[in-house]
């Protein structure tokens, strides 16, 4: 017994370190690729970063700090060094640094898009597992043409469209203008979510107006990604249902209700946590999109008013840390499979 | 059974209509895509302007027909690239193993680490703010998907009989790569391009969306909507919802054909 609990420890701990390993790799392409796109920049990086009023010795300044005279392994090293000290330059536009406004505009759209992601699980498994349960049916059919359409879908057209039916003609939304109305202060900040920092207020009027803000762009971004949920769960129940356990779980009198949700759908989700990586790709370059519809003063915002003023350090930091963030995300996936299916642990 | 085939139908004559547009738009619209008006502008659909007319008194359905041909024009461009490069890195990593495969597989996973969308906007911001730049971007993060499905479908059948035959008889390695293998992936190769076609038209015309690649007064779906997007609050839902709405059906009738032709070649990937 005792030595079945190790093992199995033993397993646990080299399935994290193994998986850990694997995200090493990515991290260095990543930030291989962002290197060698801040070295892409049309015309030459120095006068850019710079800055457009800048004379012939400041360009040659900013040349030699930046390190752009020196070799481009050098340079490589330079760049890794100033970002273990978690500097990504400074923003021509508001002088200050990019690292600084970058992490106080993420829990803008981070909240945005878990709470989208929320929202899309919530319709886009129970309408796979109808779907997996009436294959060939209308509500097979319908799944198929919604969840087609959904992917289908340009974000920020469809978030235009739902701002115009649901702010300009019913009235029930307020403009789509940012986090938070004007008339109302922020919430104290625990943990930068304001749905969650009103909450803790125990604010409603507030909490209210925050969800009522978020509302339009988190069902703009569910929408895309209902597609991807709805199918792969549809798929996933369909092989669940028909395997040997679902007959055996029928064949002793289980409830329908105890077959599908207990045991079939148990296992179902497991193929649909891997698919949470695509789905997140999709949602963190869709809410820029998003973002730019609804103003929402997160980092995509942050990127695209940087990319107007063609001031590149703010972009670069950006692709930089979503890559980053991407990569974490995707880590966690890996080890929350892990954790939900013991099979996965022992896979070499 | 037959909704399905209904279905498919019903997306095969939009594409039909999308291709002719693409083809002959420039020749069938009403007014000069171009020229403005400044007594005619922001005018709601009517008889005379029937998807109305932008801030400039521009006549909007014309534009969206003109436009069909440059967006196209920048999604097949992509995806052509796309598919001539990764079939030709998949096949090699396929087909030779080692470190052909080490290294293609991890440029692969080193652009798939990215939200795709992010990286096609960081590669075009870096790269400069061009057309041509768009379509390499949108064809970057659409080459892991080619390079995977090659790989995965020479590798496979690397050492099947008619490969074995072909070597025996003394063809060499790009004799068999080309004149026997390619031709044999080509169905799984085709059902990924009509399944990347309409996410490569989402793509560009999302860059465009947001200031990048085309560049105004040119007629592009992606544009037409931000140009279009501060008006919707003031009730103008014309400007941006015609071109959205073209936007979203060439996007669906690609991805509606694409699961189609992966029924017919490939049942058993049906999801």
């Amino acid at each position: 017994m005792n030595a079945q609990r190790l093992l199995a420890a033993r397993a646990g701990v080299a399935f994290v370190l193994r998986r850990l390993a694997a995200a090493l790799p990515n991290l260095l392409g990543v930030v291989i690729v962002t290197f060698l796109l801040t070295r892409a920049l049309p015309g030459d990086p120095a006068a850019y970063f710079a800055g457009p009023a800048a004379s012939r010795e400041a360009i040659e300044e900013v040349r030699h700090a930046l390190g752009l005279d020196r070799g481009l392994a050098t340079q490589f090293g330079l760049y890794l060094r100033d970002l273990a000290q978690g500097d990504l330059g400074n923003s021509i536009s508001t002088g200050r640094p990019v690292a600084t406004e970058l992490v106080e505009r993420l829990p803008a759209s981070l909240e945005l898009t878990l709470v989208a992601l929320v929202l899309a699980t919530l319709i886009a498994v129970p309408l796979g597992v109808l779907a997996a349960t009436r294959p060939g049916s209308m509500v097979d059919h319908l799944c198929r043409v919604i969840a087609t359409a959904g992917v289908s879908l340009p974000t920020f057209f469809t978030g235009l469209l739902l701002a115009y039916v649901f702010y300009f003609l019913l009235g029930w939304a307020p403009p789509p203008t940012g986090r938070l109305d004007p008339a109302f202060s922020p919430p104290q900040a625990v943990t930068g979510f304001y749905l969650i920092d009103a909450l803790l207020d125990a604010d409603a009027e507030l909490l209210a107006a925050v969800a009522g803000q978020i509302a339009l762009p988190a069902i703009t971004l569910a929408l895309f990604v209902i597609a991807p949920i709805s199918r792969m769960t549809r798929a996933s129940m369909l092989g669940v249902l028909s395997s040997d356990f679902v007959r055996t779980a029928r064949a002793v009198g289980l409830s329908r209700a105890r077959v599908l949700y207990v045991y079939a759908l148990r296992n179902a989700l497991l193929p649909v946590v891997t698919t949470l990586g695509m789905v997140f790709s999709f949602l963190l370059g869709s809410s820029i999109l998003v973002e730019k519809v609804f103003a929402w003063p997160g980092v995509g915002s942050y990127a695209l008013e940087a990319l107007v003023a063609s001031d590149y350090a703010p972009v670069q930091g950006f692709v930089l840390v979503l890559a980053a963030l991407y990569v974490l995300l995707n880590l966690v996936i890996d080890l929350a499979y892990g954790v939900v299916d013991p099979r996965a642990r022992f896979e070499a | 059974m037959r909704r399905e085939n209904l279905l498919t139908v019903v997306a095969a004559s939009l594409f039909a209509l999308f291709v002719l547009l693409a083809l002959f738009g420039p020749w069938l619209v009403p007014y000069d895509p171009l020229s403005t008006s400044a007594g005619a502008s922001l005018s709601p659909p009517d008889a005379a302007h029937w998807f109305g007319t932008d801030a400039l008194g521009r006549d909007i359905l014309s534009r969206v027909i003109v436009a069909t041909r440059l967006d196209f024009g920048i999604a097949v461009a992509a995806v052509a690239v796309s598919f001539v490069i990764g079939a030709t890195l998949g096949c090699l990593a396929g087909f030779h193993g080692g470190w052909h495969d080490r290294i293609i597989s991890r440029l692969a996973d080193t652009i798939m680490a990215f939200p795709l969308f992010v990286l096609a906007m960081g590669v075009v911001a870096a790269m400069g703010n061009t057309v041509a730049n768009i379509v390499i971007a949108t064809a970057l993060i659409n080459l892991p998907f080619y390079i995977r499905v090659a790989r995965a479908e020479v590798n496979v059948r690397r050492e099947a009989g008619y490969v074995e035959a072909a070597r025996l008889s003394g063809a060499s390695d790009a004799r068999i790569l080309v004149t026997h293998l390619f031709p044999n992936i080509l169905p799984p190769m085709m059902v990924q391009i009509s399944l990347n076609m309409g996410w490569a038209i989402l793509n560009a015309a999302g860059l465009s969306f947001i200031g990048l690649g085309v560049r105004p007064p040119a007629a592009e779906w992606g544009i037409m909507v931000a140009d279009g997007a501060q008006l919707i609050v003031s009730g103008e839902w014309w400007v941006a919802f015609f071109p959205g709405l073209a936007l979203m059906l060439a996007v669906f009738s690609f991805n509606l054909l694409g699961d189609g032709l992966r029924d017919l070649i490939d049942p058993r990937r049906r999801t």
